[in-house]
């Protein structure tokens, strides 16, 4: 499902002295099945943007067009848009309230009026999705499970809903490296295999950097940096303005080429910097 | 050097949701000087929490001891003896401040010491400028960002005039402009106001300025040493699930594929420089 964004403009509480600009004249399209990384420090905008994208939000100005359909206005399109475009916000283990994990994640499915034969499969399907084991876990209390299996069941919830662009919130925060690897990998295989439209939301560009296929940087509520993130990470020192960073490994190799080494600039992982280190010294040894 | 911190054959046990005894921590034996700056890194489950808690006498040994600058955390007369002298800063600052304005939230601790006012005047003072925050003294903490409310929170056990400084996950909920300013005040307490600091993380990048690293797992200590010593164990380190530095990582990679740059690499200009010698 398709995304475009046109001249949205975000005013907080317009007219009251509080008044403040969180989004200004923001304007990008997201391609069917692609996976976006959304990045910028706390306060930047990028909160307020997603929550345009499944109208949780009004733009004070602009227009969304999901799908081809415009969402702007048609306040009946809400219910419609709420099941395609699933939101998962930032610590979504505190939105968890029922009495056992199945309940939980099925309470979705069951207010769109499907049969109990569909929602269990769709319980069952969500929890594999996320690696969560239906028959051990299904009676527990989201209370007495791990912080990273509670995180799990909660973007079980709205996978339940079987929404076609999924959108996440810094859902690695806090998380262990463990923890971290594993959802980043479930994030990763629903966007290979079930094609679905990721929008990533967050502060880690080495995650970024793994993932995605493009990064949107969002500065002053305005879209700062837009590309691939070869193309993005070169803004080394934009991006540092901005209070962002690029991964460490970028630094090595910008440290290399000004001292004349002679590696490739577009480098962002560890797997593509020790491949080019290797490359260049073997290169000299053969020379 | 005077020792801080002494724990020596630590167990913990405690019930499990299926109703069994498990050893939270086990066999646990570590010491932290006076002075030192100490970071346990493990990931959640290890233990490091649960022995983050024994330092303040927040959680006591099932068997084995834990003594602070001497004090036995078992007795049970010393505990706000002990309490003073280490002052624990927890993950998620808005569980940690108490007021509605930042002065008043720092002069918590110092008010329920029953010091003078003009004594606790002086502290909040102090403590808020170590940090950084004076000029918030007098806002409303929900107006913050997260690391704004965690150097408050910091400032509020800095208030205490503790000797040691326990932070358990302070930075695992901040922004990393929020995660800097954290660890700069951090770093700052340790080499400038002599505070002796143990600080518990998952993020590897904070542990490379240490003065010892702690590895735990499974209640554990798996690995302890330098920086420089725990880091160049990739494969320990990443057996446990655990990252390393970009650029450590860099290096093993290389050492691998038979190139000869040293492995105890932490730094981006130590990976430049032992490129550049290649």
């Amino acid at each position: 499902m398709s995304i475009v964004v046109e001249n949205l403009t975000h005013v907080y509480m317009k007219g009251s002295p509080f008044e403040s600009v969180a989004l200004d004249d923001v304007s990008f399209e997201i391609q069917d099945g692609e996976f976006v990384g959304l990045i910028g420090h706390t306060g930047s905008g990028k909160s307020t943007l997603v929550q345009h994208l499944n109208g949780l939000l009004k733009p004070t100005k602009g227009r969304i067009i999901v799908d081809n359909i415009d969402i702007t206005e048609r306040t009946k399109s809400s219910k419609w848009l709420r099941q395609h475009v699933g939101l998962v916000f930032q610590y979504p283990e505190h939105q968890l309230f029922e009495e056992t994990v199945y309940l939980d994640i099925a309470f979705g499915p069951k207010n769109l009026n499907l049969s109990n034969d569909e929602v269990e499969k769709r319980v069952r399907e969500a929890m594999e999705l996320v690696g969560l084991d239906y028959d051990s876990l299904k009676d527990r209390s989201p209370f007495e499970i791990s912080g990273g299996q509670r995180r799990r069941v909660a973007i079980a919830g709205v996978l339940a809903m079987k929404p076609k662009v999924l959108i996440l919130d810094e859902p690695t925060a806090g998380l262990d490296p463990k923890g971290r690897d594993e959802i980043l990998g479930q994030i990763k295989d629903l966007h290979r295999e079930r094609g679905m439209t990721i929008i990533l939301v967050s502060h880690s560009m080495e995650d970024i950097a793994k993932l995605v296929d493009r990064i949107i940087v969002m500065n002053n509520s305005r879209i700062a940096l837009m590309g691939k993130p070869e193309e993005v990470f070169s803004h080394v020192d934009e991006l540092q303005e901005m209070g962002l960073d690029i991964p460490q490994i970028a630094h090595v190799i910008r440290g290399l080429r000004e001292r004349g080494m002679d590696v490739p600039e577009n480098i962002y992982t560890v797997e593509q910097a020790a491949a080019a280190i290797l490359a260049m010294v073997r290169g000299r040894s053969n020379a | 050097m005077e020792l801080m911190i002494e724990v020596k054959d630590v167990q913990f046990d405690y019930l499990s949701y299926e109703g069994q005894e498990v050893a939270a921590l086990n066999g646990v034996t570590l010491d932290v000087k006076k002075g030192e700056f100490v970071v346990i890194i493990g990931h959640n489950g290890s233990g490091k929490s649960t022995l983050a808690k024994h330092f303040n006498a927040l959680l006591k040994p099932s068997k084995g001891v834990v003594l602070i600058k001497g004090i036995d955390t078992r007795d049970e007369d010393m505990v706000w003896e002990i309490r003073q002298t280490a002052g624990m800063v927890f993950q998620n600052p808005d569980n940690q401040i108490v007021a509605t304005i930042v002065e008043e939230d720092v002069a918590f601790g110092p008010e329920n010491l029953g010091l003078p006012a003009e004594e606790i005047r002086i502290r909040v003072d102090e403590a808020l400028k170590t940090v950084g925050m004076d000029k918030y003294a007098n806002s409303a903490p929900h107006y913050l960002s997260g690391g704004q409310k965690q150097r408050v929170a910091i400032a509020g056990i800095l208030a205490m005039r503790p000797e040691v400084i326990v932070l358990d996950e302070p930075t695992a909920m901040l922004d990393p402009s929020g995660r800097r300013e954290v660890i700069e005040t951090i770093k700052y307490l340790n080499k400038h106001e002599g505070i002796t600091v143990v600080h518990i993380t998952h993020y590897m990048e904070e542990a490379v300025d240490a003065d010892k690293v702690i590895v735990m797992e499974q209640g554990k200590i798996v690995l302890q040493g330098t920086p420089e010593d725990v880091f160049s164990q990739v494969e320990v380190l990443k057996g446990i699930g655990l990252d390393v530095p970009q650029v450590t990582e860099l290096a093993y990679r290389l050492r691998v594929e038979g190139l000869d740059v040293p492995q105890n690499l932490l730094r981006v200009e130590e990976m430049v420089d032992a490129i550049c010698q290649l």
